[in-house]
Formats: C-alpha cells, structure tokens, sequence
C-alpha cells in the first residue's frame, strides 16, 4: 500500500489541475454566473460615477468641483475593482454549495485523492475567473475615461496583488460554500465581502468617516488592498501599504483553508 | 482473507444509537445484501465502509485495509454508488466518464488508456447516444447507469452499491441487475443495501438483515427463507355468516370480523388454491374476493424480530 500512498502525494498538482478543468468547463457551459460578477460591478460603477460621481468628486480633497466626476472615476476605480474580487466569491460559493448537495462530492471522498485538490480546483478556476472580471471591469472603467499613469512594473505589481487577493478571497468563498447550508444560502453568505469595500477606503476617504468607522476602514483587509493598488495605478503614496496587503492574502489564504478543509471532512456527507 | 470484514461496529449519533455492535463479513467475489427498512441503518454502514463517515468503536476493513487508519488504501480499492446521484449534472455523460478516469490516473490527460475505457463503459451501459449529450435530457435510469459506470472507472475490487434501484422502472432495475451479475461474473466484491427481498433473492449470495443497528439474521436466501412463514389466502366475504361458516370449514385459519375476510396459509401453489376453492363451492359459498400473499419483507422481518406487528416499524 505504500506505493499507492507514494503515488497519491505526487497526483496533487495533476488532480488540482483536473479539477480546475472541470470548474473552467462549468464556467464556459454556464457562463451565467461569471457575466453576473462583470456586470454588477460595472452597474455600480457607471452608477457612481455618471449619476453621483459629480457631487462625491467635488467633496474629495484637493479636487477642483469642475473636475468633479473625472477625480472620482479615479478615486473609485481601485475600489470598483476590490468590489469586483469580492463579488466572485459568491459565485464560488453557489458552486461549492452545488456539489456538495449533488453528491459528486461524497464521490470525490471515497475516491484516493487530495482533498486539498478538491478544493483547490475550485479555488483556483475562481481566481482566474476573478482576475478575467477584474481586466474587463477595468477595460470599462478606461472606456470611461479612467486614466493610469502606472509604468509596466506597477501594472504587473498591481496584476499580481489582484491575482493573489482574488485567490484569498475564493479560499474564503470555498468554506462559505461548503458551511452554507443549502445553494440558496450559499449565495447569500460572501455578501458581507461586498460590503467591506464600502467601509473602507473605496468609494470615500476614511477621514471623512466617524472616529469608530475610521477606525475599522483602517484595518480591515480591503483598505490596503484598495490602497495599494490605488498607489500602483494612479501613482499615490505606498508607504507600508503593500506589505499589509499581502499578509491579508496570507491570513485571509490560510483562514479560507483551515476553515474549507474543517468542514470539508465533516459536512460532504448526507445522512 | 475477506473483503469486507466488520467487528463489533458501532456508531452513535448524540444519543441515537444507529450501529450497535454489526459483524459481518463478505468473502471476495460475492455479493452481499443489507436487507432492512428505512433508518435500520444500512446507509450509515456504506457510509462507515467508504470512508466517508467514521465508525465510534470496533473494526471495519476492506481489502484489508482498516478505514480508520488506512483510508487511503481503502479508497483505492473501492467504489461507491449511493442513493443519491452523485454525477456533474454540468458535464456530458462521456466528461462525467473522463473526470473519473483522470482522477483515477488511468494514463495521462487524453491517453488512450482512459479514453479507450470510457467508450468501453459507454458502450457497455447502452449510453453511448447520449454521451455527448447534457445529463439534464438523461432519464433516471440513465443517469443511474452512469453513476455506476463512474464508479467502475477503474475496475474496483469492492462495490458498495446503496440501494442501486430505488426508484427506477421494471426494466431499469433489471438492467442494473444484470450489469450487478457481469461485476460478479469478474471477480468483484459486492456489498449492496435494499429494501426489497426480490432484490436480495436475486442477487446476493449472501443476506444480512439489519434492524434497528443490529444483524438480526444472516444467510443464504434460502436459508432465511425458511425462516420466514409461508404464504396465506385471502379471502373475503360478503357477510359473517359465510365467514363463519368457511372459517369452521377450513384449517388453521384465522378471520378478522372488521374486514370481512379469512387468512389460510397455503404455499401459493395452483393445487392448494384449488383445494381451498373447491371446498368453498362444494359448502355453497363463494368468496367476494381473493388473493395470493407471498412473503416479503413484511413476513422476514416478523419472523425475524419477532414483533407482534409487522408492520408497524416499516411503515
């Protein structure tokens, strides 16, 4: 039996990458779900920038009122982007919540293969549909008139930071997926994810919020990410912010994983 | 060495009590039937045996592979059709196939070594017109036949096959049995649950009634059979004169004033119904209506457990 165990370990990265196929063959079938993580993002952003972008642009520091709905475009974008990332984890969510319910799951179980490569194919086929989303949400923000001064090292930095917050958060998704308790809360639970944007650095300057919100705008996972991606397109301040950025994928990563392979042991079975 | 071997398995949940000390074991290349109603615990057993729930005491091996500590060794010799279907209703019947094949390592991606066995179980399943189709358009009988051809991907030693033909149509479930025969006419080790001793009669060398989370009696079918009492006549009247007067007329029956009728056991055969009918019309009466009961399930578990009515706990 050992060298079926010897074998097993070496079939990781082959099982992930099976599994991966299955899941961007769900996508291409199906592509409800991935039009559906472009188009929100991009209803909120034309919303803000045509219909609010003039008023918020005129209360952004240092910014002429005339030239109100072009500094928010500009403000907003790297937010509409986190948006974007956050957006997709409910997608893998749904289908995470999908398999289990149908049992393919329970097959995946009593078959000899990682169950980190189970995951991680999901993982994985979200990540990469989660950066497509981002690009093409960005390529509508351009169309609109959304200017980067980014040289080619802070655009593949900034490439970088969304693939790997994109792969944290849909470690994040998975467990989601698999604690919801049907697919129709599955859906519902990665909501909160869209919400952080918004109490963050997103959409408005922290210092214009209370002490307490500021406060939590401050630390939480989405305002370095937001940042520093801001930092790398538009050319503002970096500071520290990147290095926190990347421990947030780290712990968000790790906490996504822990959580997806508790679970996962546990809740693939019906009784 | 057996193929399924369990030695006082118990599992519990909270304070529900599912397994309560099961033995059992199933030689290689036999078939094995569950027999018990629904909660009885045959699935829990499946699940124990699969690896994917874990047993709370005793020792369960599958190829001599322990599935506490070897789950891995376990999970490479078997496979596992459930009650429910577990197949990506998002894929084809033929990428359903293929999934398998890759996770089962059968030669690199596209190898021909895996293609050439999904065209093979394709064939072999009658679904090679729909294998390129999605499995939304595939009836429940199809849909079984590729929940089973995924599980025999790469040629399993051990088969756990839960309850392979709830739900399906007359000749569905005989297509599944047959396709259960060929396994064992390789060498497979079978290990199916079902509810029905039509089923078990059919199939299993062997049969293991399970109740309640316990082995109440394991044989062959014949041997159970004896176990269980015989078939009885029905007969119904119009009225409780002619029920009284058949009930004195013949032996060892036992009537039932609420519904008018009278239960004489007999063994089903043309000559005893004869017999009975026969000494009916030559009294003068005549029945309003009959029927042959054989046994079933019913009949085993009365016999077996011993309760007063039989049908209580099924239903």
């Amino acid at each position: 039996m050992t060298t079926i165990t010897t074998g097993r370990t070496s079939h990781v990265i082959a099982d992930s990458v099976t599994m991966l196929n299955r899941n961007l063959l769900h996508m291409i079938r199906y592509p409800g779900l991935s039009v559906f993580t472009i188009a929100g993002p991009v209803v909120i952003l034309l919303l803000l920038v045509f219909v609010f972008g003039g008023t918020l642009g005129a209360g952004l520091p240092g910014v002429d009122p005339a030239g109100g709905r072009a500094a928010y475009l500009s403000y907003v974008m790297p937010g509409i982007l986190a948006i974007t990332i956050a957006g997709t984890a409910g997608g893998t969510a749904t289908t995470v919540a999908m398999d289990m319910a149908d049992g393919i799951t329970a097959r995946f179980r009593t078959m000899a293969i990682s169950r980190a490569a189970v995951l991680a194919g999901h993982v994985l086929g979200n990540a990469i549909q989660a950066v497509i989303a981002v690009a093409l949400v960005l390529l509508v923000g351009i169309l609109i008139g959304f200017r980067p001064t980014a040289g080619p090292l802070a655009w593949l930095g900034a490439a970088g930071l969304v693939a790997l917050f994109a792969y944290a958060i849909s470690w994040i998704g998975v467990a989601m997926g698999i604690e919801a308790k049907s697919v129709e809360t599955a859906s519902n639970l990665p909501l909160i994810l869209m919400l952080l944007p918004l109490l963050g650095s997103g959409f408005v300057p922290t210092g214009s919020m209370p002490a307490w919100l500021e406060w939590f705008a401050a630390y939480q996972p989405f305002t370095p990410v937001i940042e520093t991606i801001r930092g790398l397109l538009l050319g503002t301040p970096l500071g520290w912010t990147p290095l926190i950025a990347l421990a947030w994928c780290l712990v968000l990563s790790v906490i996504g994983y822990v959580w997806s392979k508790a679970l996962y042991e546990r809740k693939s079975v019906r009784a | 060495m057996y193929a399924i071997d369990i030695q006082g398995l118990r599992k519990s949940y909270g304070t529900k009590v599912v397994l309560d000390d099961v033995n059992l074991t199933v030689a290689a290349g036999t078939v094995t039937a569950l027999l018990g109603p629904n909660g009885a615990g045959k699935t829990t057993s499946v699940h124990i045996l699969s690896t994917l729930i874990r047993p709370d005491a005793g020792s369960v091996r599958v190829s001599g592979c322990d599935v506490v500590h070897d789950p891995d060794g376990v999970r490479a010799t078997i496979g596992l059709t459930g009650q429910f279907s577990a197949v990506d209703k998002l894929l084809t019947g033929e990428e359903n196939l293929m999934l398998m094949a890759r996770l089962r390592h059968l030669g690199a991606k596209g190898s021909k070594g895996s293609k050439a066995r999904v065209a093979e179980l394709l064939e072999q399943f009658d679904l090679i017109e729909a294998a390129r189709k999605p499995l939304a358009t595939y009836s429940g009988g199809m849909q079984r036949r590729l929940d089973l051809a995924m599980t025999l991907v790469d040629a399993p030693r051990v088969i756990f096959l839960d309850e392979p033909t709830t739900g399906l149509d007359p000749r569905s479930r005989h297509t599944m049995w047959n396709i259960v025969r060929g396994l064992v006419a390789d060498g497979t080790t079978v290990l199916l649950t079902t509810q029905n001793l039509d089923e078990a009669d059919e199939l299993a060398h062997r049969i293991a009634v399970l109740d309640g989370g316990r082995i109440v009696a394991e044989g062959t079918p014949d041997e159970l059979k004896r176990l269980v009492p015989g078939g009885h006549l029905r007969l119904r009247f119009a009225d409780v004169a002619s029920l009284t007067t058949a009930a004195a007329l013949l032996d060892r029956s036992t009537r039932d004033d609420a519904g008018l009728t009278l239960s004489v056991p007999t063994d089903g055969g043309v000559s005893a119904v004869r017999s009975v009918l026969n000494r009916l019309d030559a009294a003068g009466l005549t029945a309003d209506d009959l029927s042959i009961h054989s046994p079933d399930l019913d009949d085993v578990f009365f016999a077996l457990s011993g309760r007063v009515d039989s049908k209580g706990p099924l239903s």
